[in-house]
């Protein structure tokens, strides 16, 4: 289980994440959302390491995250895929998968033998079948349409086996048939996977149709959690967020 | 969908087992490849012709490395000829001083460079682009004007002279200029393989991972810091072989092996062979070292006419030559399949 204890982070005199207390049980998917400036993406950032909290903590099985560097939060099972792919762009598929599984298992400074190691075969393998790349492992992963290369991102996350995969935007900079492909995959990936899911996403329709659990961020502050039930009748929420984006969306 | 991936399936098969025949694949190409160099004297008597192979023994060492640094790991080095000065000099001054056996000498030299380069290197490969560029041609800069400055030891602006002993050893005598030639070309060979098989290991896999993303590549848990120290170490090692034949071929060691000028011609060689095949800086090393030759004979300003040799690759072409092999050679293979 991934708690989020009291979290803080201020920049300058703005508070980007003030006080945020979550609590994310194993096997759940949580969507994330607010508006332009709430603090959805340094709140990732917080919990990936890639920013120091100034207080609280990121408790996940009990062991105590914050602070810590990158690494040492990928190897503690929080996975990340980024809003803009984040991807190594002369690789393959495939030498990606199996340069990212060799990383994991602590092969990547191995000179002797050749690449790739064999052990590093089938969880590559399992990652590029579930994410649907099996078919383009030869390609470079520069020549992928942007939407593979979102995958490709989020397979490097999740063929570390996270416990935790942080999305931050899955469906980024996607035209609409593209989105509902991506986030039925995310959807597949939560339910095959049995591992803990937390997506940032703008796009109403998508969040309400899949997100069993809202989290609404407002000025860095959580100003709202619930069923989509929930969200939609909740006032603050319409009053801050909903009521003009999403009558405009359904409109 | 499922067509896509049996086809990919099928490709895969092959590979599965075949990383330890690769291996013997390249071992093979490089005891074909000595094969054919080693039986060279024996098809002409041209002194000339050996010596050209010489040389292009000694900066293909020193250029290849250059490309395990620059395109391999995105590392662009401007001082890269200090180790191949480094070479020349502790391999030199170590047979004047000591008069112990060539192999000890060349052991002890690989040590010394790695114990410099590891210094170097840690205080170089923390820095970003361009000022790693500038701090390592700073350090260039420091070694050759410690080599002019302490001429009691090194000879100053004379260099090593007197010549360098080369004792027979194993049945090898260096002084013989065939045998020169055929412990140059086995040096070239196997340090050509040692430095595939570091490119093709899963080091090198990760060498690549950083030069396309090193944020991304941290955050896999690789220590970037620690990867990039140990490839300037290795990196250092050959280029002081490529400096040890150099200075086994002219029996000396001069202050202009350890000048930046050695690394400007070894970007150049780079440029013009290309960095994206491991290949491409020998093939660099062969047409640098032929315009040198083939120009000088001709005219005196023969640094203009490379300088426009350089230009149009750079400029006009913007890759080296064996990249555009490389390139032509996908592209026909990517349209056979295709069919």
């Amino acid at each position: 289980m991934l708690e989020i204890r009291n979290l803080t982070k201020s920049f300058g005199g703005v508070k980007a994440t003030n006080d945020v207390t979550l609590d994310f049980p194993d096997g759940s998917l949580t969507a994330v959302i607010g508006p332009n400036g709430a603090g959805k993406s340094t709140f990732f950032n917080l919990i990936t390491g890639a920013l120091r909290p100034a207080s609280g903590q990121v408790l996940l099985d009990g062991v105590d995250l914050a602070g810590r560097s990158p690494p040492e939060i990928v190897r503690h099972g929080i996975g990340r895929a980024f809003q803009v792919a984040n991807i190594f762009k002369s690789l393959t598929v495939q030498e990606t998968m199996l340069a990212a599984v060799s990383a994991d298992q602590r092969s990547s400074a191995v000179l002797h033998k050749r690449f790739p190691l064999a052990e590093t075969r089938d969880r590559a393998e399992h990652v590029m079948e579930l994410l649907g790349l099996s078919g383009k492992r030869h390609r470079t992963a520069a020549t992928l349409s942007h939407g593979d290369q979102k995958l490709l991102d989020i397979a490097l996350a999740l063929v570390l086996e996270p416990k935790v995969l942080l999305l931050d935007e899955p469906t980024a900079g996607m035209g609409p048939e593209e989105r509902w492909r991506m986030i039925d995959k995310v959807r597949e990936l939560w339910e095959t996977q049995k591992i803990t899911v937390v997506f940032i996403e703008h796009d109403m329709d998508i969040v309400f149709k899949i997100a069993p659990k809202i989290v609404v961020l407002c000025y860095g502050q959580i100003l709202a959690t619930g069923t989509p039930d929930e969200i939609r009748n909740n006032s603050a929420v319409i009053d801050a967020y909903l009521g003009t984006e999403h009558a405009g969306a359904v409109a | 969908m499922t067509e896509l991936e049996a086809g990919g399936a099928e490709r895969l098969a092959p590979v599965r087992n075949g990383t330890a025949l690769h291996r013997y694949r390249d071992v093979l190409i490089a005891l074909i490849a000595f094969a054919v160099l080693a039986s060279l004297p024996l098809l002409t008597g041209s002194k000339a012709l050996l010596d050209f192979v010489i040389r292009c023994s000694a900066y293909g060492l020193f250029a290849t490395s250059l490309n395990l640094l620059v395109g391999y790991t995105g590392l662009t080095s401007f001082g890269h000829g200090m180790f191949f000065g480094l070479g020349a000099y502790s391999y030199g001054l170590i047979m004047q001083k000591l008069g112990v056996p060539i192999p000890v000498a060349f052991v002890a030299t690989l040590v010394i460079t790695a114990a410099v380069a590891a210094v170097i290197g840690a205080i170089c490969v923390r820095l970003k682009e361009i000022y790693f560029a500038f701090v390592t041609l700073a350090f260039q800069m420091l070694i050759h004007s410690t080599i002019l400055s302490w001429a009691s030891f090194t000879g100053g602006d004379q260099g090593l002279r007197g010549g360098i002993p080369r004792p027979v050893f194993l049945g090898i005598d260096l002084a013989n200029h065939v045998h020169l030639y055929v412990a140059s070309c086995a040096l070239l060979i196997l340090g050509l393989l040692a430095m595939h098989q570091i490119a093709q290991s899963p080091f090198g896999y990760t060498l690549r991972m950083i030069r396309d993303n090193a944020a991304r590549a941290s955050f896999l848990g690789i220590d970037v810091w620690r990867a990039k120290l140990t490839v300037f170490v290795l990196a250092a090692l050959f280029a002081a072989m490529g400096g040890m034949v150099m200075a086994l071929f002219v029996s000396g060691a001069y202050p202009e092996f350890a000048y930046w000028t050695i690394s400007g011609e070894g970007i150049f060689i780079n440029m013009l062979g290309g960095v994206s095949t491991f290949l491409g800086p020998m093939v660099g090393t062969v047409l640098l070292l032929l315009l040198n030759d083939t120009v000088t004979r001709f005219t005196e300003y023969h640094g203009i006419v490379l300088g426009i040799v350089i230009l149009f690759f750079a400029l006009g072409l913007r890759k080296g030559l064996l990249d555009f092999v490389a390139e032509w050679y996908a592209h026909r293979r990517d349209a056979g399949e295709g069919r």
